[in-house]
């Protein structure tokens, strides 16, 4: 029975090494405060921000009418226009002259004229134009804008048309699968995840092992019994536990203060976010082994990193859109896999099948930077 | 003195690439002595350290360390050695307590062993009443003491000290020696390089290396008599200035 003593011995020791160390890695998040205020604050400003500030939705513009048949039909158009949350009405004109002129004022972004015959034509010809001018010195506003007000016109129609029964009539259809209200939330809390997720780990995992390689403790734990493997798995560990944090503010967030739902499994989501963390941990390890000084190990983080996420992930600029280099580049930027499982399984509320290739690639991505990151860590002693 | 050898190397070699940092060195330790390793910057004296500290491995050569090869039982070596480097080594941002906990821990020492073996310190150091104070708070001098207590907290056999008293006052450091000899006394072997030559003056027995090799190893006052030297600063300059190498 000797021998078995012996080993049970060994793994207490060993359970002691590791357990000492990552509560000094604990302490010292804990006594850096500022650093630990930023870490979870980040997600949460970044959701209010992205969330309430930085929307590409439409909402309550500025728009001129000039209704030149001034009946029923053409107020309750307006009406409908000033109703709908995406517009207000602030001027009512009275010639085309002044339509450049409301323009040049900057104040509104679209004007709707209606013709004098606009009642007259709808009731006779069941054929009536509304002109949309808008201020295309921001083309994106001004096509969404235009669509808006062309889906409020074509509303109004229905319900005109409606009313009379027409025998035929070709009606287009538009449904809009998973995200029906178009709400910007629904595309960047998956965005947001996997930026804060990168930053945390990366960056933070990257710069607490150089800062040690700095100050010479490090030389002091590779001098100790404790394995290397042991020293980098410790180090992961606080950080691992900062972004369980960081998941679960966000998803609170987004569920209750964007109310974008969660249409799929909370298990599974929660189970993918946690093998992104653990892809960004070995990124930053990785890191850790490439950088000199913690200024390096930041901007390499930063500059390598979290630029490509924002960029090549999908979240701000559509990847089919972009030429094909630049494709290809995208797919070896983990967050694309990542911000894909999240909106499939978060927003469409599919199951692991379908999210089952990008889990498979995020898996091998993790592997294969594991195995790196821990051999180089190893060569670095010799 | 025992004649016990603790530390025994032969021929042991490193090279990088077509440079050797280390060529050949051959030296005996004793149990409980205080070894001085001296020799000018890039005269080899870290990477030599750094093999027998079993953080990199000898290109050629045999060295033991404890009993154990620095080939093969690298884990054993570490288990039984304590290390001081140059740079200040405990954790600034932990309080004196914690840094104890945590280097106790790290040597897989049990609970009961680490909060006896720090009370003692405490008690020896006179830092009782800055227990729960951050190391990063208290003044240089002190950390220094702090930093070898905690070297040998584990109770090691050997202890390599690398130029540990590099910016200290000579208050400080007298008294820094003090508890290095106390620590030789309890029969810890003191494996130490420095650049003050009066430190050297407090060694047992001195090597020193010129280009990777040891030029020479005796006691200080046989060094002198060899070397026709008053003083161990002069034994110095005379093997340095051999060196055809440059320092880093």
């Amino acid at each position: 029975m000797k021998p078995q003593q012996h080993n049970q011995s060994k793994t207490g020791a060993a359970r002691r090494q590791f357990f000492s160390f990552v509560k000094k890695e604990l302490l010292h998040i804990w006594r850096d405060k500022r650093t630990l205020f930023i870490l979870l604050g980040m997600p949460v400003v970044q959701i209010i921000i992205f969330g309430f500030a930085l929307t590409n939705e439409v909402k309550n513009s500025k728009i001129a009418v000039l209704d030149q048949s001034k009946d029923a039909a053409t107020s309750s158009l307006i009406a409908e226009l000033n109703a709908s949350r995406y517009f207000d009405v602030e001027e009512n004109l009275t010639s085309y002259k002044e339509i450049e002129a409301a323009f040049k004022k900057g104040k509104i972004k679209l004007a709707v004229v209606l013709p004098s015959q606009f009642s007259e034509d709808l009731k006779h010809t069941n054929k009536a134009s509304v002109q949309l001018i808008a201020d295309a010195s921001d083309p994106n506003v001004a096509n969404t804008l235009t669509n808006y007000a062309t889906a409020v016109v074509m509303d109004y129609q229905d319900r005109v048309t409606n009313k009379q029964r027409l025998p035929y009539s070709i009606q287009v259809e538009t449904r809009m699968l998973y995200n029906p209200q178009l709400k910007g939330a629904y595309n960047f809390v998956p965005g947001v995840m996997a930026m804060v997720l990168l930053l945390v780990c990366t960056m933070m995992t990257a710069i607490t092992i150089v800062r040690e390689k700095e100050m010479g403790t490090m030389e002091i734990m590779l001098v100790s019994p404790m394995r290397p493997q042991m020293v980098v798995i410790a180090k992961a560990v606080p950080y691992f536990l900062l972004s369980s944090i960081n998941i679960a503010s966000i998803l609170l967030l987004s569920v209750f203060a964007l109310e974008v739902p969660i249409n799929g499994s909370l298990v599974l989501l929660i189970a993918e976010s946690l093998l992104f963390t653990l892809v960004s941990l070995s990124l930053g390890l990785l890191i850790s082994s490439a950088a000199g000084s913690q200024q390096v190990a930041m901007f390499i983080s930063l500059v390598a990193l979290f630029l490509p996420t924002v960029m090549l992930s999908g979240f701000m600029f559509p990847i089919e859109n972009m030429p094909f280099p630049l494709r290809m580049v995208s797919n070896i930027v983990p967050a694309k896999w990542f911000y894909i499982i999240v909106r499939s399984v978060m927003i469409k509320g599919v199951g692991l099948a379908a999210v089952w290739k990008e889990t498979l690639i995020l898996t091998g991505m993790l592997l294969f930077l594991l195995t790196v990151a821990i051999k180089r860590f190893k060569i670095r002693l010799q | 003195m025992l004649n016990e050898k603790i530390i025994t190397v032969d021929h042991l070699t490193k090279r990088f690439a077509a440079f050797t940092a280390v060529d050949a060195i051959t030296f005996d330790v004793y149990k409980g002595e205080i070894f001085g390793f001296l020799g000018a910057n890039g005269a080899g004296k870290t990477t030599a350290m750094r093999m027998l500290c079993g953080l990199s491995m000898p290109t050629s050569g045999k060295a033991t360390v404890a009993g154990f090869d620095v080939y093969t039982q690298n884990e054993q070596i570490k288990k039984n050695i304590g290390y001081m480097s140059q740079k200040f080594s405990l954790y600034e941002d932990l309080t004196v307590k914690e840094n104890m906990q945590l280097y106790g821990g790290i040597y897989g020492k049990s609970n009961q062993f680490i909060k006896d073996k720090t009370a003692f310190i405490l008690e020896q150091l006179h830092l009782k009443d800055e227990a729960n104070k951050l190391v990063g708070s208290l003044p240089l001098g002190w950390k220094q003491k702090l930093a070898f207590s905690v070297a040998i907290f584990h109770e090691p056999e050997i202890v390599f000290l690398d130029e540990p008293t590099g910016g200290v006052d000579p208050v400080t450091r007298r008294e820094f020696w003090m508890m290095i000899y106390e620590a030789a006394a309890n029969g810890i072997t003191i494996f130490v390089t420095t650049h003050y030559m009066d430190e050297a003056e407090y060694c047992n027995r001195v090597s020193i290396m010129v280009d990777g090799k040891v030029e020479a190893l005796d006691t200080p006052a046989m060094l002198k008599q060899q070397y026709q030297s008053p003083t161990m600063d002069d034994v110095f300059l005379k093997l340095a200035r051999k060196a055809t190498r440059s320092g880093d």
